[in-house]
């Protein structure tokens, strides 16, 4: 529709900078965590993430070398030096006497210190005091500098969360839950939707209704009876209850999301392999499912997705020990506990949405084709 | 190890074992009503008749298990004592009429429904309108889209991270104080701000959802029939009246399904509340309410009883949802 009349430029502008500024709103929050959990603990909580990005004026406190090492030189007493210590380096933006003032003198010109001395400080750090007497005492003069920090960044956050806090045992965790919740009910779906869709048999309709009826069952009312259940049969708070548990609550969309998707199939491949003598069975296992991939890939990466982001489910159905405790609940203790650890809430987030979000960028494709079928029309 | 190796097994065990009994039972069906013999006709409209609830069976039993028997098993717990023993009538719904944290839950929920849905479709809408127009779309979509992915506990980590506080004086770590005190404000503690804080935790939803709204939308408003389009640009319709008044009346139909579906999630809204401020100073909401009183009250009558208005608020979603399902079948 770009070539239409009635497009005028200002307007291609504008929706250009509406749509850019909308992108910008999204994922400024996500990118400043991001960006938080490359810095270190100290820059997190002294500055905000977003000046991390750019050279950083800080102010640096120096002590000048001993009177001792002073020379003389033309009369004059000279101690020479660099502001700097070894392995350091940077810039030097100005410097000053007071560390209210770290940049009241530019590098390059001289200042007269509180004692009376001459002091210059260059921009590579080398700095020369002067006095035309002695120095007095026995510790250096101190003085501020002002330095122009590059952008520095480091990934130690991640080798500390990943080799100890017991997050890789969290992220081991979350994975045995989700990817059997995710396989498991695709198969007992798939069958119910086929029947649903090509079988004729009394009682269809009201099966049917009831299926759109549970995909909107909050999840909080089956908790209270199913935790109850479970402690009964003897499963009680362990990974085979939080299976069957997922399983379940993810039936409905599985069963509505396949239904529709085998309904939409060409009806003459069905009766001509009906003709040819296929049983329902052969039918449904040799020329149905494999038809089906699209619509069981999309339902696999809602269930998988919402198994690993899951938190309630996990509370109630699994227990808070180190080998059942998910990633998500880790997450929730960490905020509770440690809220002003953001290094550590800000790497432990990124790691347990990592997954998510690869799965997300790969499988785009059948997750928009899933939520377009899945939502009732 | 045994874990994994656990998993595995359960993986195993589970898909075997479904395609075993699916497997099973249609042979067994076959044996006994064989398509062949002398009453080969009424064999297999048997068989026929049969088969599809060998389909339908495991599916049966889960949903039966898992959400529909509870269902009544929690109306029946909240007529009960704390521990489900002994019948108490009404008393756990009297007691939450005149509870003033039911009442507080009650009201943000109120809140929640009115701002939550709202907002994200309209946001949902003018990011499908603004990026099916651009070169870069796909990728602005993406981006907006991007926070579907993420769980609400790391969406929460991400947000408390930009309402953060630092005293006054200090440097701001929290992008909101930091724009704020540019402005020349004071910083303050947004999570514990009455009234602001609720709508502070509302807009990690709305951020989450918008990606959902504009999916939908975007596909919706690309079905439009271009004709009608073409007409209104030949009768000199500005871009702006051709949105208004030609695309969105078109699609009402999707508005209102993105809106209904978006209000579930909202009624279930339980863990951003849970891990930002849990319900404290008067965020609180009945999704997570409930959950305190099942874990750290250890009432299961009174968790109950939430519970259900939880879903006597979904049921008229629920019913107009299976209207509208029941008519696009026949």
């Amino acid at each position: 529709m770009e070539n239409i009349v009635g497009q005028k430029s200002s307007l291609t502008w504008a929706v250009n900078i509406g749509a850019l500024l909308l992108v910008l709103l999204w994922t400024i929050p996500t990118f400043g965590l991001l960006v938080s959990s490359f810095r270190e603990k100290d820059q997190i909580i002294s500055s905000g993430w977003w000046n991390s990005l750019f050279s950083q004026e800080a102010a640096l406190q120096v002590r000048s070398a001993a009177p001792d090492t002073a020379k003389q030189v033309d009369g004059l007493f000279v101690i020479e030096g660099s502001a700097f210590e070894e392995g350091q380096s940077g810039a030097i933006a100005g410097f000053g006497t007071t560390s209210k003032e770290p940049n009241a003198v530019k590098v390059g010109e001289t200042t007269k210190t509180s004692e009376g001395y001459e002091l210059t400080v260059n921009a590579d750090g080398t700095y020369r005091l002067t006095s035309p007497t002695a120095f007095e005492g026995t510790r250096g003069e101190r003085f501020f500098v002002s330095t122009k920090q590059p952008p520095s960044f480091t990934t130690e956050n991640y080798t500390r969360v990943l080799s100890g806090e017991g997050l890789a045992r969290g992220f081991f965790n979350t994975m045995t839950v989700s990817i059997p919740a995710t396989i498991i009910p695709i198969l007992i779906a798939a069958f119910a939707a086929y029947a649903l869709a090509w079988m004729e048999f009394p009682g269809r309709a009201l099966l049917l209704a009831c299926v759109v009826g549970l995909l909107v069952v909050p999840l909080q009312l089956a908790l209270i009876p199913l935790l109850k259940m479970h402690l009964a049969a003897g499963i009680g708070k362990s990974y085979l209850g939080i299976w069957l548990a997922h399983s379940a609550f993810g039936l409905p969309l599985a069963i509505y999301l396949l239904r529709n998707y085998m309904a939409g199939l060409p009806r003459e491949i069905i009766e001509s392999a009906r003709v040819d003598g296929a049983t329902d069975f052969q039918i449904f296992l040799k020329i149905i499912l494999p038809l089906s991939f699209p619509a069981l890939a999309s339902f696999a990466i809602f269930q998988f997705l919402w198994t690993w982001n899951d938190l309630l489910v996990a509370l109630v159905f699994l227990g808070s020990t180190e080998d059942q405790l998910v990633m998500t609940g880790q997450l929730k203790e960490l905020m509770g506990s440690r809220g002003g650890d953001w290094e550590l809430l800000a790497t432990s987030a990124f790691i347990s949405i990592a997954v998510p979000l690869i799965v997300f960028f790969a499988m785009q494709k059948y997750l928009v084709r899933g939520l377009l079928a899945g939502s009732v029309k | 190890m045994q874990q994994a190796f656990n998993a595995a097994l359960t993986i195993f065990i589970g898909v075997g074992g479904c395609l075993f009994y699916y497997f099973v039972s249609n042979i067994v069906l076959d044996r006994i009503y064989p398509a062949k013999g002398a009453n080969i006709s009424a064999n297999i409209n048997k068989a026929n008749a049969i088969r599809p609830w060998l389909f339908l069976l495991p599916a049966m039993i889960l949903l039966t298990l898992y959400l529909v028997y509870p269902l009544f098993w929690s109306i029946y717990l909240s007529f009960m004592d704390k521990d489900g023993r002994e019948f108490v009538g009404t008393s756990n719904y009297t007691w939450m009429l005149g509870d003033e944290k039911f009442r507080e839950s009650m009201r943000n929920n109120i809140l929640w429904l009115l701002v939550v849905p709202a907002f994200s479709t309209l946001f949902g809408l003018l990011a499908a309108a603004l990026t099916d127009r651009i070169r870069w779309g796909n990728f602005a979509k993406a981006m907006i889209f991007m926070p579907m992915a993420i769980s609400f506990v790391g969406a929460s980590v991400i947000w408390k991270f930009v309402y953060d506080f630092r005293p006054e004086g200090t440097k701001q770590i929290g992008l909101l104080n930091a724009i704020y005190e540019s402005f020349g404000g004071a910083p303050q503690t947004w999570l514990t701000s009455e009234i602001v804080n609720s709508f502070l935790l509302m807009v990690v939803l709305i951020w989450i959802q918008t990606g959902f709204a504009m999916v939908i939308l975007s596909a919706a408003l690309r079905g439009i029939p271009e004709e009608t389009v073409e007409a209104a640009i030949l009768d000199g319709a500005s871009p702006l009246q051709i949105f208004f008044k030609i695309k969105v009346p078109q699609i009402w139909g999707t508005i209102l399904v993105v809106w209904t579906t978006i209000t579930i999630t909202v009624l279930k809204v339980f863990d951003i509340v849970l891990t930002m401020t849990n319900g404290q100073w008067g965020t609180q909401v009945l999704g997570n309410y409930m959950f305190d009183w099942l874990v750290r009250g250890q009432d299961s009558g009174r968790a109950s009883a939430i519970a259900i208005v939880i879903m006597l608020l979904v049921t008229p979603i629920m019913i107009w949802n299976i209207r509208n399902a029941r008519k696009e079948m026949r």
